[in-house]
């Protein structure tokens, strides 16, 4: 019987089968921990007094509350004592438990997402998991990733292990090619757009096919983050050449004598030919155009070159058209906007910087944007500089920061005022996600630089090459 | 009302804590209050009827986006003990179900009938996976057998899980030997 490359993960993970009346016992190869979610989760292992079974396979990092910039002293200023505290918590827990954290201003540190795979922490057939629902980013390696709340990540520091039940599967395929200026964003967006937000629930989410296939790490990684968004349990893209090529020489991925053995044991981490999926979604990617959200919530997508629709007697998109101010029949190209961020696990990473810098470079942020750019990691901002990217930015009039979850999330002073239009490259366009009362368009780097450049929401490919 | 995601159930300022401080307060705190921080006179759970609630219903998908179990949390911290949806999310049915709180699924007629007749009272017969609608009809509703028997019988799932040790160090040991 042909396996799918989410049951070979599952059957080499578990400590005990899933029964009727009991959960499977799942062991976890990697847990990623951050400042908000694991609080709580220490103070429980503490009040028992348990250990951490295995700091070995633990690293933190702090991204949620951080601030993405310092003052004349360079000291950085959280924007509530509460904030701080949450990250001191952080940093007094990991030193109790002797687990590796990277703190602000260390050069590993960076979003979660961003820094496990670049630091190559994450490899082909492992499990991981960590409190945030964007963890299934690491599944564009072959690995099963998936987010845990704060109970599970006390869970699986006292046990490394996790009750699990196997969901369903859902492979999503998509042949073709992309067209010039559409991108792996753009890409999840239509798949969250014609699955909706609840599409894929219960369901692992398999991506396969050759534009699939085609997509760089980066570009995998924010079609695997954007997963949960279309409430799958996990998203999977088996490894090829293409993710080998990407481990070689980071860090954690095996020194150099071992890479060949490694690479010949990741090889297996792909679906069989002929093994049964419960779902199956096909996509044309040749179709698919560069999309922004109109609403409240990441299913609320058209194309650029669209038209919000009517609601149609549904009270949600009634709500989200009133919270966003936009009037059905509209088109969004030209509407007005008041910030561009660039940013987030989503698209952060060095590629995503680059095709924002393409655009940006010798043009300006349109009088009375304002643009903030913020890199994934300590690495990509270093990065970054070294082709640079950052001075492209300033010159173009945007802001250069820290890395750091920042304006997706609003939790650490840089946020949306009421009412501020904003077009993002993060993943989630909820009533006042990136600050109470703002309004957010998802949409791609491309996109995103164009519209800094427009002032209004624009179409990439008219101003590339 | 479909898709309510955490960040419309707790918004992400109250995450800062290191315990669970505020979460009370921070229930759908940009729904319950406008931006003068006086309760809106049309949210459900403003009204004087909705005092002492204690089952939420709540269109599809309840519950998406966020891991955050600061959701559940502020719920429970709320009073509330169980969600009634016809989908409700799956990280966010984890979590509930490991903090007290009932997370269920009834098919969309029953989910219609709960939402026609307003603020009433059910019975849930979690033993039976029954629920008594007010209308004076039941439904059945699915739950996994190990919540519902740790939530009937007061086991924690954390002592289940510990209880492995022995599965989990023979496991390590055979990783251990692969390499």
């Amino acid at each position: 019987m042909p396996s799918t490359l989410y049951d070979k993960l599952w059957d080499a993970h578990l400590v005990r089968p899933e029964t009727i009346d009991t959960p499977g016992v799942l062991y976890i190869d990697l847990h990623l921990i951050h400042e908000v979610t694991s609080p709580q989760a220490f103070d429980r292992l503490r009040s028992e007094g348990l250990p951490v079974r295995r700091p070995d396979l633990t690293v933190a990092t702090m991204d949620h509350s951080t601030p993405t910039r310092r003052d004349a002293g360079g000291n950085y200023l959280y924007v509530t004592d509460q904030a701080r505290t949450q990250v001191e918590y952080l940093v007094n827990n990991c030193a109790e438990y002797q687990i590796r954290l990277y703190e602000l201003g260390a050069p590993e540190q960076g979003i979660v997402h961003v820094i496990g795979p670049e630091l190559g922490l994450t490899q082909p057939g492992m499990t991981i998991v960590c409190g945030d629902s964007h963890t299934s980013t690491h599944g564009a390696f072959g690995a099963l990733a998936f987010g845990i709340g704060t109970s599970q990540v006390a869970h699986v520091l006292a046990t490394q292990c996790l009750l699990q039940r196997k969901s369903k599967t859902m492979r999503v395929l998509v042949e073709g090619n992309l067209q010039a200026g559409v991108t792996a964003k753009d890409l999840v967006l239509a798949l969250i757009g014609q699955i909706g937000v609840g599409g894929a629930t219960g369901h692992v989410i398999e991506y396969a096919g050759g534009a699939v296939r085609a997509l760089s790490m980066e570009g995998r990684m924010t079609v695997c983050n954007m997963s949960i968004e279309a409430g799958g349990r996990a998203g999977l893209i088996a490894a090829d050449e293409t993710t080998f090529e990407y481990l070689s020489g980071r860090p954690h991925a095996s020194s150099d004598g071992e890479l060949d053995a490694a690479i010949e044991r990741w090889r297996e981490f792909h679906s069989d030919a002929g093994a049964p999926f419960d779902r199956e979604v096909t996509m044309s990617a040749a179709e698919i155009e560069p999309m922004v959200t109109y609403g409240t919530n990441p299913g609320m997508s058209i194309p650029l070159r669209g038209v919000v629709p009517s609601p149609d007697g549904d009270p949600a998109v009634e709500r989200a058209l009133s919270y966003m101010g936009l009037e059905p029949g509209t088109p969004l190209i030209d509407h007005p906007i008041d910030v561009v961020f660039v940013g987030s696990c989503t698209n952060s990473r060095i590629s995503d910087l680059r095709s924002a810098a393409d655009i940006l470079r010798s043009r300006r942020v349109a009088d009375g944007v304002r643009m903030v750019v913020v890199p994934g990691s300590a690495a990509v901002k270093r990065q970054a500089e070294s082709e640079g990217l950052d001075r492209v930015f300033r010159e173009a009039g945007a802001e250069w920061r820290d890395s750091g979850c920042s304006m997706c999330i609003a939790m650490n002073g840089d946020a949306l005022e009421a009412g501020q239009y904003c077009v993002s490259t993060s993943n989630r366009n909820f009533e006042g996600r990136q600050g109470r009362g703002g309004r957010t368009f998802l949409a791609s780097p491309l996109t995103a630089a164009a519209s800094a450049v427009a002032g209004s929401v624009a179409d990439p490919r008219e101003l590339l090459g | 009302m479909q898709d309510i995601d955490t960040d419309r159930i707790i918004p992400a300022r109250y995450l800062t804590v290191t315990d669970r401080t505020g979460l009370a307060e921070g229930l759908f705190a940009d729904w319950r209050l406008d931006e003068q921080g006086h309760q809106r006179a049309d949210f459900p759970l403003n009204q004087d009827d909705a005092r002492g609630a204690q089952v939420l219903v709540a269109g599809e998908n309840f519950g998406c986006g966020s891991s955050r179990e600061h959701a559940p949390w502020a719920l429970v911290d709320n009073g509330f003990r169980a969600v009634i949806s016809t989908s409700i999310a799956d990280i966010f049915r984890a979590n509930a179900l490991k903090n007290g709180l009932l997370a269920i699924d009834v098919p969309p007629e029953s989910l219609q009938e709960l939402l026609d007749s307003g603020f009433g009272t059910v019975t849930i017969d979690l033993a039976e996976r029954r629920v008594d609608l007010p209308g004076g009809t039941s439904v059945t509703f699915e739950i996994d057998p190990f919540a519902r028997d740790c939530l009937l019988e007061g086991i924690d799932e954390f002592g289940f899980l510990r209880s492995h040790e022995d599965a989990i160090a023979a496991f390590e040991r055979r990783l251990g030997s692969l390499t």
